[in-house]
Order: C-alpha cells, then structure tokens, then sequence
C-alpha cells in the first residue's frame, strides 16, 4: 500500500511543524540490541535511572509497590521499551544494581 | 550582588517532559540528557531558536519535532542574531499592546561549539554586547559532530578527530581548547555558567538563574558524545562525571563578575581515569597523558587563585 503524500499545496508555509512533540509517532525500540529490565524487588526508587536516561523513557509512576520483604513504595520506574535504544546509562547508574540489560529477542 | 536560590534536590526536577522522545540522537548522547533537563528548567514560557548542529537534525526531521516550546530554526552562524530578534519583536509587540506587558517570555538560542566558539561567535558577541535579555546555551561536544567529527575551536588537546588525525607526523588537535567563557565574560554579562549532565540538580538551578535574570546570560555544558570520543554509550554520565572528578571540567558561576565553583572536587582523580574511557584519546603516550595532567594543573590552579581559595584539590591516586 502507497501511502498517501500530501501536496506541496497542502502543506503549511515555510515547513512549519504545527504539532509539538510528534516524534513520539516514530519509535526508535529498533535501534536497540540490548533491552533494560527494571528489578522492582531491588529497586530503592532513587529516580536516578528517570534522571539520566537521553530518551526520557523511565517512565515514573504514583504506583504503589511492596516488596517481598515488606518494604512499601509509592512510585514505581517502569521503562517504556517503544523508545528505549538501549544505551545502557540506566544500567551502569542505577546504585542498586536493579537493571539488567539482557540481550533483545525479536 | 548575588542572589541565593535553594539549591534544588532530585526531586524538584519536574516530572514533566517538554522534550519528547523519538528523536534521533545517538544511543546514550550526551546532549539528549541535556536537552530533556534544560527545556524543564526553562518552563512552558519560553522561545527556543537553535542553530543548526546535531541537537537540530535529529530533532525535527520534517514532519514532526521533538520540541513542545516554539521552535525556530535558524542557519548554522546566526542563533544569537535571531534570538537577538526575536527578543525585540517581543519588546515591540508589547509596545503595541499585543502582549500583555508583563508577560515574561525568555528567549533561549542553543547551539554547538561549532555554532558557538567559530562560526556563530560574532553574532554571539554581538548579542552579548547589545544586551538583549536572551539566554544563550552552547552544548559543547568538542567538534562538529553532525557533519562527521570535524574538528572546533573547542576540541580538547590531543584528541583525535577526522580533521586532526593521528598518524607519525600529527598526533591529533595540537591547539588547546579556546576559552568561551573567558570571552562571553569579557562582554561583562550578568551571569554565566558551566554546567554538566552528570550534575543535573547544578545544570537546573543554574538554567533557573539565567531565565529569571535580566539581560545576555550564557551556559556552556558540557556534552560527551558516544561516536565521537569513542565512548560506550552506557558510558556517557560516567565519562561527564570523570571530567568533573578529574578538574578537566569545573563546574562554576559568574553572577555580577563574582566567581563561584558550585562543584567542589576536595581529591582530583588522575586525567587518565577520564582520558582512558575514550577512543579518540586511545593513540596518547604517558608523556603525552602527564603534558594533559599539567594543563589541567595549570587551570585548576588559575580557578583556585580566582576562587581565593583551595576549592579543587590536588591529584589523589
Ligand atoms: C554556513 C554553513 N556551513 C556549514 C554547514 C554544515 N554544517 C551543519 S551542522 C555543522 C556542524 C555543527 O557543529 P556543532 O555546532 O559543533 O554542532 P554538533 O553537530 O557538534 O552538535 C556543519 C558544518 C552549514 N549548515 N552552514
Ligand atoms: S537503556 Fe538507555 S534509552 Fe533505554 S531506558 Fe535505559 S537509559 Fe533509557
Ligand atoms: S536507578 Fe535503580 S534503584 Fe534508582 S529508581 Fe532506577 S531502577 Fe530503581
Ligand atoms: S553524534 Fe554525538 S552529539 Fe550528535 S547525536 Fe550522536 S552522540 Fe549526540
Ligand atoms: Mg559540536
């Protein structure tokens, strides 16, 4: 199927983006080889992997969390994988060793 | 006069993206993090008009855009003399009662170290010298990296680029790095910082500051860049955070001419701890490693001699 491109006509003036924030339409999860995987056990909820990742995808949440242990949290860090390239800077940040970057199955 | 803001934590880093995802920067790109944690610190109310360079590129290929602020793009020379008119079209509009006159709009002009320190430093000192209430921000990844790693003004010593290769006669940059803030400072402005992505509570306070005060403000940030220095890209905070814990970068603030490090370092670590991480510093001898050490000696001392006062310390190994 050919999509359908629109005219020169049609398009705004001076190649204006009317609309914020639109690369979310293009997801970028296939650069990646190596895929984050968030412990919630381990996780001490520093917000440093939130901080630090370029695509801004740690995604923090109000969700709350128990351990097994007993230990109660308010947030919980989850990763939204569409963007996620796998970079690895959670990883190697994250102080209590939480995220495991494990080889990508696709 | 300086003023004393509370110096933000973790959390006070809104949780909020104003940069969205989907752009195409690199894997683990220094100037990604940047971005994402400048455009909250400058708040909704904001102009941004970028030079061209990799943030530009990789942000708004047609037809969609990273950005949520109003985005103006602008050639690779001229950032600071279209925010220059940006600004006084606001100034104009308000006169003519379009915008409210209290409405506090900043406009904010990025650009590389290409686009900042060589080509754009004219319209860049021309802006400074006219005193627009602009806030000018250089990403400095050390060379022209969108066009494939050409060398800049910026270009640390030694280090390897396409433009300065390595090889029996040449031995990578042979110039020292040129000093932006030494020049931006020369124009006298109100306030101007350096900032990194490791330091990010530091880089949002400081963003803060030059939004809120009046007139030509400037930050210089620090921006590793994975294919570039050779870098893991899993390493990019890391490497960001060497320069600070090694005094090849210092983190510090001029408000109203007074000198302060907001990035204390009591034990420097060896430069090779930074210089070992990267591949585009792979070909340097031990003596080449220990003529870097002394530079970096040299300029801890002069920040020291400005400070008044031992605020980074000496090589501990
Ligand atoms: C006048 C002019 N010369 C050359 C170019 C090609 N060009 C576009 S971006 C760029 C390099 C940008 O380097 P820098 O400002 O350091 O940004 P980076 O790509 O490193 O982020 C060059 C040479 C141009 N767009 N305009
Ligand atoms: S691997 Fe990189 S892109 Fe993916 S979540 Fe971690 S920091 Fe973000
Ligand atoms: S860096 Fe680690 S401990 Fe901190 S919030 Fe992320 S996963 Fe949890
Ligand atoms: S080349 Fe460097 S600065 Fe440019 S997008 Fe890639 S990592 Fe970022
Ligand atoms: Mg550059």
């Amino acid at each position: 199927m050919t999509a359908q491109l629109p005219g020169w006509k049609s398009l705004p003036p001076g190649a204006v983006i009317t609309r914020p924030g639109s690369t979310v339409e293009y997801k970028t999860h296939d650069w990646r080889t190596l895929r984050p995987v968030i412990d919630q056990e381990r996780c001490i909820r520093c917000r440093l992997c939130w901080l630090y990742c370029p695509e801004g995808t740690i995604i923090e949440l109000d969700k709350p969390y128990t351990t097994k242990a007993g230990r109660k949290y308010t947030r919980t860090y989850e990763i939204n994988y569409d963007y996620c390239k796998g970079c690895g800077i959670c990883a190697q940040e994250c102080p209590a060793k939480a995220i495991k970057m494990i080889e990508e199955v696709r | 006069m300086s003023t004393k803001p509370k110096i933000p934590t973790i959390w006070d880093i809104p949780r909020e993206e104003l940069f969205a995802p989907g752009h195409r920067m690199c894997q683990g790109c220094g100037a990604a993090i940047l971005m994402r944690h400048i455009t909250k610190a400058l708040g909704k109310d904001a102009i941004i008009v970028e030079a061209t360079g990799c943030v530009e590129v990789t942000t708004t290929v047609y037809p969609q855009t990273a950005w949520k602020h109003p985005w103006l793009h602008i050639a690779f020379e001229n950032a600071a003399a279209g925010a220059s008119g940006v600004e006084a079209a606001i100034k104009a509009l308000k006169r003519k009662g379009v915008i409210p006159k209290d409405k506090k709009v900043k406009v904010v002009a990025i650009g590389g170290d290409g686009g900042t320190f060589d080509i754009g430093l004219q319209a860049l000192s021309g802006m400074l010298e006219r005193g627009h209430n602009v806030l000018y921000i250089v990403y400095d990844n050390e060379a022209y990296m969108n066009t494939g790693i050409q060398r800049s003004g910026a270009t640390p010593y030694k280090a390897w680029t396409t433009t300065t290769p390595v090889g029996k006669v040449w031995r990578g940059e042979w110039r020292p790095k040129k000093d932006i803030m030494g020049i931006v400072l020369a124009h006298r402005v109100p306030y101007a910082a350096t900032v990194n992505p490791a330091y990010i509570t530091d880089l949002y306070m400081k963003v803060r500051k030059a939004v809120e005060i009046e007139g030509p403000t400037f930050i210089h940030a620090f921006s590793p860049c994975t294919p570039g220095w050779r870098i893991d890209p899993a390493l990019t905070v890391t490497v960001a955070r060497l320069a600070v814990q090694t005094g090849v970068w210092i983190n510090y603030e001029v408000e109203n001419g007074e000198f302060r490090v907001t990035t204390p370092v009591s034990r420097r670590k060896p430069v090779r701890d930074y210089l070992k991480l990267q591949g585009r510093f792979r070909h340097l001898t031990e003596e080449e490693i220990a003529e870097i050490q002394r530079m970096v000696d040299e300029e801890v001392e002069r920040i020291n001699r400005l400070v008044g006062k031992t605020v980074i310390g000496p090589v501990v190994k």
